[in-house]
C-alpha cells in the first residue's frame, strides 16, 4: 500500500500547485500511515524532482523519455498506471488542472478506481468508508462522494490546500516503462505558453471586470491594477461574448471556476451563474456603481461608485502599499 | 464521416440549488432542465462539419424517458437520429461505460461530449470513453479542424494552448470556442419528432462510487461598504482584516 502522486510541471519547473497536491497526498498518505511516491514524467533536472521530497515525498519515479517529451495522454495514463501497479498504489492523487481532467479519468478506467474530481478537502476514512468533498453544480454546492472500490483517485482543486513543508529528502528513482506504439496517437504540434502572464484557474489573486467596463478599450485599467497586484486577469460571460476578452477568461457557471483568496469583481452585476464560479473565493471585493448590484450581497467589501475613477486609485495605492512592503 | 454527439440533461443555469432536508437528493422540484450548455457547442460544431453531406451526426444520452425534450432539442438543432440507453445516469463511469459500449458496436469516426456537464462538472465522460474504447482523448478542446481523416485540434492549457494532431477515431470535450451555439429554427423543431429515436437497454457494470450527500456554501459575513474616496483604507483592510495581500 502507498499513495501515488503525480507532479505536473512546466517547461521542466514545478508550479506551486504541483506543490499543493503533493502536500495534500502527503496528508492522505499519513492518513493511511503509508508512504507518498511521486511520478514525474517529462524533462525536469534532478534538483528540481528533489523538492519534492521537502513537501512529503520519500521518493520520485523519474520518467525522462523521448516519446514523453510532450502530452501524449494514453501513454502518460498508462506510464502513471504502470507506477501504481509497480509500487502498489492503492490512492491516485493528481491536480484537477486540464492535463489532469483528461488523466484522471482514463486511470480511473484502468485502475477501476472511483475518481473523485473537484476535490476541496482531504479524505474522512471512518467505519471502512473513504468518502471525499467535491464542488458540485458549478460552484453553487457541495457533494460528498463515498468509495467504494479498492483502488482511488482523486483530482484536487487548485487553491483548496495549504502547502506543507516538512523536513523530508527524496530518493530518485528513474522509472522505463515499455511504451506500447499504440499510446501515442496523438502528435503535439506546439505549446503556447504565455509567460508574463499568470494563469487564471490556479490564480490567488484575480481582477475580473464586466459589462461596466464599457468596452475592450477600456482593459488596460484592468490589467494595470492586475499587474500591480501580481493576479490573473478574468471577465463575465458578456465580455468573453462579445469579443470583449478571451474565452479562457470567462469565470462562471458556464466558464471556469475559480477559488482565489482574492477575487475583485469590477463593473459586474452578480448574476447567479457568474456568482456560481466565484463563490468559493476566500475574499471577494465589489465595486459597482448600482448599490443594488447583487455582488454586494456575497461581498467582504464593497465600494459603490464609478470604476473609471475607483480604479486607477486603487492601482495607486496598491503600487504604494507594494513600496513600503 | 460519422459522428457520435453524447448530451446530458440538465438544471438550467439560473436555478437555485437545493437540496432535500436530509441532504442526500439534489431537489428537482420546480428545476426546469436544459440541453447542457457545452453539449450544444459540440453539436454545432458537428452539424458545421457535416454540412453539405460530409457526415452524419448521432445523439446519445443516457437518462430516464423524462430528458426526451433535451433530445428533441438536439434533433432539432440539427442531429440525425438520437439513442437513448434507458437508465439513471448514476455516475460518469457508469455513462460513459454505456455510450462506449454503444460506439463499439456501432462505429464512429469522431465522438464530441461538452467540457463537463453543469451539474457534476466531471470533466470525466471523454477520456473515460476514450479509455473504454481504447482510443486517444482531447480533453477541453477550444478548436477542432478536420482535414481527410486527421483532426487538428486546439486544447487549454494553464496560461495557454497546446497544439496536436490526431487521426480517427477519437474523442474530444468541447470548450467554448469550438462553435457558437445554434437555435434550432422551425423546420428543425418540425422534423425533430419525427427523426429516429432509439430506446435501449443499460449494461451491467460495476458501482465504483457514490454521492451520499451535499451541501451548500456557508453564507459569507456582512459587507464592509466602503467610500469611493477610500481606497488606501481598502488596500490596508485587505492586508490587515482579509490577509490576502
Amino acid at each position: 500500500m502507498s499513495v501515488l502522486v503525480y507532479v505536473e510541471n512546466a517547461e521542466g519547473k514545478f508550479k506551486k500547485s504541483t506543490f499543493e497536491v503533493v502536500s495534500y497526498a502527503k496528508a492522505v498518505a499519513n492518513l493511511l500511515n503509508t508512504d507518498l511516491i511521486a511520478i514525474s514524467i517529462g524533462d525536469v533536472k534532478q534538483d528540481e524532482l528533489s523538492t519534492l521530497g521537502k513537501f512529503g515525498a520519500s521518493k520520485v519515479l523519474n520518467v525522462d523519455s523521448e516519446k514523453l517529451k510532450t502530452f501524449v495522454i494514453q501513454a502518460y495514463a498508462s506510464v502513471i498506471s504502470d507506477a501504481a501497479k509497480k509500487e502498489g498504489s492503492d490512492v491516485l492523487v493528481l491536480a484537477n488542472s486540464f492535463s489532469g481532467k483528461g488523466l484522471a479519468p482514463r486511470l480511473s478506467v484502468k485502475l477501476q478506481a472511483g475518481l473523485v474530481d473537484s476535490a476541496v478537502e482531504l479524505p474522512k476514512i471512518e467505519n471502512n468508508t473513504f468518502s471525499v468533498k467535491k464542488t458540485a453544480f458549478s460552484g453553487k454546492a457541495f457533494s460528498i462522494v463515498e468509495l467504494h472500490s479498492a483502488n482511488k483517485v482523486i483530482a484536487l482543486n487548485p487553491n483548496s490546500f495549504q502547502l506543507t513543508e516538512t523536513s523530508g529528502a527524496a530518493s530518485i528513482e528513474d522509472f522505463q516503462p515499455e511504451i506500447k506504439d499504440s499510446d501515442l496517437r496523438i502528435t503535439v504540434t506546439n505549446v503556447v505558453r504565455a509567460t508574463n502572464k499568470i494563469a487564471l484557474p490556479d490564480a490567488e489573486l484575480v481582477v475580473s471586470a464586466g459589462r461596466g467596463l464599457k468596452g475592450p478599450e477600456n482593459w488596460p485599467m484592468i490589467e494595470d491594477l492586475a499587474g500591480a497586484l501580481g493576479a490573473a486577469t478574468a471577465c463575465s460571460k458578456p465580455v468573453s461574448d462579445a469579443g470583449w476578452r478571451p474565452h479562457e477568461e470567462h469565470v462562471g457557471q458556464t466558464g471556469i471556476a475559480v477559488s482565489p483568496n482574492l477575487y475583485i469583481a469590477i463593473g459586474i452585476s452578480g448574476a447567479i451563474q457568474h456568482l456560481a464560479g466565484v463563490s468559493s473565493s476566500k475574499t471577494i471585493v465589489v465595486i459597482n456603481k448600482d448599490p443594488e448590484a447583487p455582488f454586494f450581497k456575497v461581498a467582504d467589501y464593497g465600494i459603490v461608485g464609478d470604476a473609471f475613477e475607483i480604479i486607477p486609485k486603487l492601482t495607486e495605492a496598491i503600487k504604494a502599499y507594494k513600496s513600503h512592503s | 464521416m460519422k459522428i457520435l454527439v453524447c448530451v446530458s440533461n440538465v438544471p438550467d443555469t439560473t436555478t437555485k440549488i437545493t437540496f432535500s432536508s436530509d441532504n442526500t437528493q439534489f431537489n428537482t422540484t420546480g428545476v426546469q432542465y436544459i440541453l447542457n450548455p457545452y453539449d450544444e457547442i459540440a453539436l454545432a460544431r458537428a452539424i458545421e462539419l457535416s454540412e453539405g453531406g460530409k457526415g452524419t451526426i448521432t445523439v446519445i444520452h443516457v437518462g430516464e424517458p423524462s430528458s426526451e425534450p433535451t433530445i428533441r432539442k438536439a434533433l432539432a438543432i440539427g442531429a440525425d437520429d438520437a439513442v437513448r440507453i434507458n437508465a439513471i445516469p448514476r455516475d460518469a463511469y457508469f455513462v460513459s461505460f454505456q455510450i462506449a459500449e454503444y460506439a463499439r458496436s456501432n462505429g464512429f469516426d469522431l465522438i464530441l461530449t461538452g467540457r463537463e456537464s453543469i451539474d457534476y462538472n466531471g470533466c470525466q465522460v471523454a477520456a473515460m470513453i476514450g479509455e473504454f474504447l481504447d482510443i486517444p482523448s482531447i480533453s477541453i478542446i477550444k478548436k477542432l479542424d478536420i482535414d481527410g481523416n486527421s483532426a487538428s485540434i486546439e486544447r487549454e492549457i494553464e496560461g495557454g494552448k497546446e497544439v496536436l494532431r490526431v487521426n480517427f477515431p477519437f474523442v474530444a470535450s468541447c470548450a467554448e470556442g469550438v462553435a457558437e451555439s445554434k437555435i434550432p429554427n422551425m423546420r428543425g423543431i418540425m422534423s425533430a419528432r419525427t427523426k429516429p429515436l432509439q430506446i435501449l437497454e443499460a449494461s451491467e457494470i460495476e458501482k465504483l462510487l457514490e454521492f451520499t450527500s451535499y451541501s451548500t456554501p456557508a453564507p459569507r459575513g456582512s459587507v464592509t461598504m466602503l467610500s469611493s474616496e477610500e481606497t488606501e483604507k481598502l488596500v490596508n483592510l485587505l492586508h490587515t482584516e482579509a490577509k490576502v495581500i
